[in-house]
């Protein structure tokens, strides 16, 4: 008999493999709109969000989404901004459907009427990711700037009762980081499939706001230890994740599994990029699904091709027997932190740049006064 | 460790679909998916909820009648429990 070993989760071939393989998107992160009724500080839209426009219409969604599948994708991540401001959700969830990709609404639950969820399960969707700002209502409203507690937990309860998966996510920093067994407690008492415990990754708007999140290595470690004991007991029942932030690891974060490897994200214009904030980084040139076919985009547009593999790696990375495990890191990050998005992410302890993250990180350790959130709203990335 | 009498049944949250492209199943889940073999296909589509862990070894023992004897049993418990690591099977019927 043939071992019926599940082999590894995650579709992730052996360390050092980076190289040779062909890039397949297994995943396509579908960023239908940057509108958004929250204005997180840690939001990983672009600083300059109400610039992308206009958004894609509902044919160049099922074009992009049909064309994906046949490149290999299986996964699709509806996302956003608010995926639900977008009225033809539900004609892209029913396409995806047709093509059995297994969809996921990453979504904030806001706005949200029962009968539209039940409408969404009905398409064919597979699972909803609830994102919850803290585990009360003053909290929540401190970083996403709107009253939305009560409401997502309702969202949360009709999830359940539409028999619908249910991922909660909570993004974690310093103000929140001590609620981690309230959040825990909160997704059992909700029957979560999934528990998200992610720490911010200071990119974007939370990088704007660093001073104010970045929390100490103390605090990570208890909220770890309670994740780690949250995990053991709600085994079977309860997945609990518990992600670190770059600013606290020794070495880099696996940024998207690698640069346009496993992951085609496209923005609510039409970009396909490798990740959420690519179209940031200067001197890249991205293609648009309105001019190119999605295949031929995936393989020759220029910004994907920039760091794919090895050949861009300068040293440390290049000599790293873990390059094809981390692929060097997040561009971004060193790109914000460096000035140069080829160099190693500084977050490596390798880095000839990682003294920038043992600083930032004293500030977690040391706070110094409060600092004000700057909010995700238009004019307010450039506030000093 | 999951017990021969109880009756699993793959959780909602999991769908099983072929892969174009390499022509194997795999199985999807939140954020991952696995590649499963035959074997371990066969046994995703016996967690039905019908079936004790007991009957999908005497299934499979049956398909591979020339398998050492407790070998199929091994097997399938730890790919349940490998399943079951990840909270993608329920039990007794209740997705």
């Amino acid at each position: 008999m043939a071992t019926p070993s599940p082999g590894a989760s995650g579709h992730s071939p052996a360390p050092g493999a980076a190289a040779a393989e062909e890039a397949r998107p297994y995943t396509l992160v579908a960023e239908l709109t940057y509108r958004c009724p929250l204005a997180c500080v840690y939001c990983s839209n672009p600083s300059d969000f109400y610039r992308h426009r206009p958004e894609l219409d509902t044919a160049q969604w099922l074009d992009v989404i049909t064309a994906a599948e046949a490149l290999g994708v299986v996964q699709l991540n509806l996302s956003g901004g608010e995926p639900l401001l977008r009225d033809d959700l539900e004609q892209l969830v029913s396409c995806a459907e047709r093509l059995q990709l297994y969809t996921n609404l990453i979504t904030s639950g806001l706005p949200l009427v029962r009968s539209r969820l039940a409408d969404l399960r009905d398409a064919g969707l597979a699972n909803v990711q609830l994102s919850i700002q803290d585990v009360t209502r003053e909290g929540s409203e401190r970083i996403s700037g709107k009253v939305s507690f009560e409401h997502k937990l309702q969202v949360a309860r009709w999830v359940k009762e539409l028999r619908l998966p249910l991922t909660l996510n909570f993004v974690l920093h310093r103000d929140n980081l001590a609620h981690v067994p309230e959040m825990i407690a909160l997704a059992e008492s909700l029957e979560a499939d999934r528990l998200e415990l992610a720490n911010t990754q200071y990119l974007g708007w939370a990088l704007h706001n660093r001073a104010a999140l970045l929390p100490s290595a103390e605090q990570l470690q208890v909220a770890r230890e309670h994740a780690a004991a949250a995990r053991r007991r709600t085994k079977g029942k309860m997945e609990v994740l518990f992600v670190t932030p770059d600013y606290y690891a020794e070495r880099p974060r696996p940024c998207m599994d690698g640069w346009g490897r496993r992951f085609m994200l496209v923005s609510p214009t039409g970009l396909v990029l490798p990740c959420h904030l690519a179209h940031t980084l200067p001197g890249l040139e991205w293609w648009s699904v309105r001019d190119a076919p999605l295949t031929s985009i995936w393989q020759h547009s220029p910004g994907l091709q920039a760091f794919r593999g090895e050949a861009w790696m300068p040293e440390p990375c290049r000599s790293c027997e873990r390059r094809g495990v981390d692929f060097g890191g997040c561009r971004c990050q060193a790109y914000h932190l460096t000035g140069n998005a080829a160099h190693t992410d500084p977050a490596c302890a390798l880095s000839p740049h990682h003294e920038l993250i043992v600083l930032a990180r004293r500030s977690g350790q040391t706070p110094g006064p409060p600092v004000p959130l700057r909010y995700r709203r238009k004019g307010s990335e450039t506030r000093t | 460790m999951i017990d021969l009498q109880e009756r699993p049944v793959l959780a909602a949250k999991a769908r099983l679909r072929k892969d174009a492209r390499s022509g194997r199943y795999l199985l999807l889940y939140p954020e991952r998916g696995m590649e499963l073999n035959a074997t371990g296909v066969e046994i995703v589509r016996l967690c039905n909820g019908q079936s004790t862990v007991g009957e999908i070894v005497d299934t499979l023992a049956r398909r591979y009648a020339s398998a050492p004897s407790g070998l199929i049993e091994s097997e399938v418990l730890s790919f349940l429990g490998a399943l079951e690591d990840r909270a993608l099977l329920a039990r007794d019927g209740h997705p």
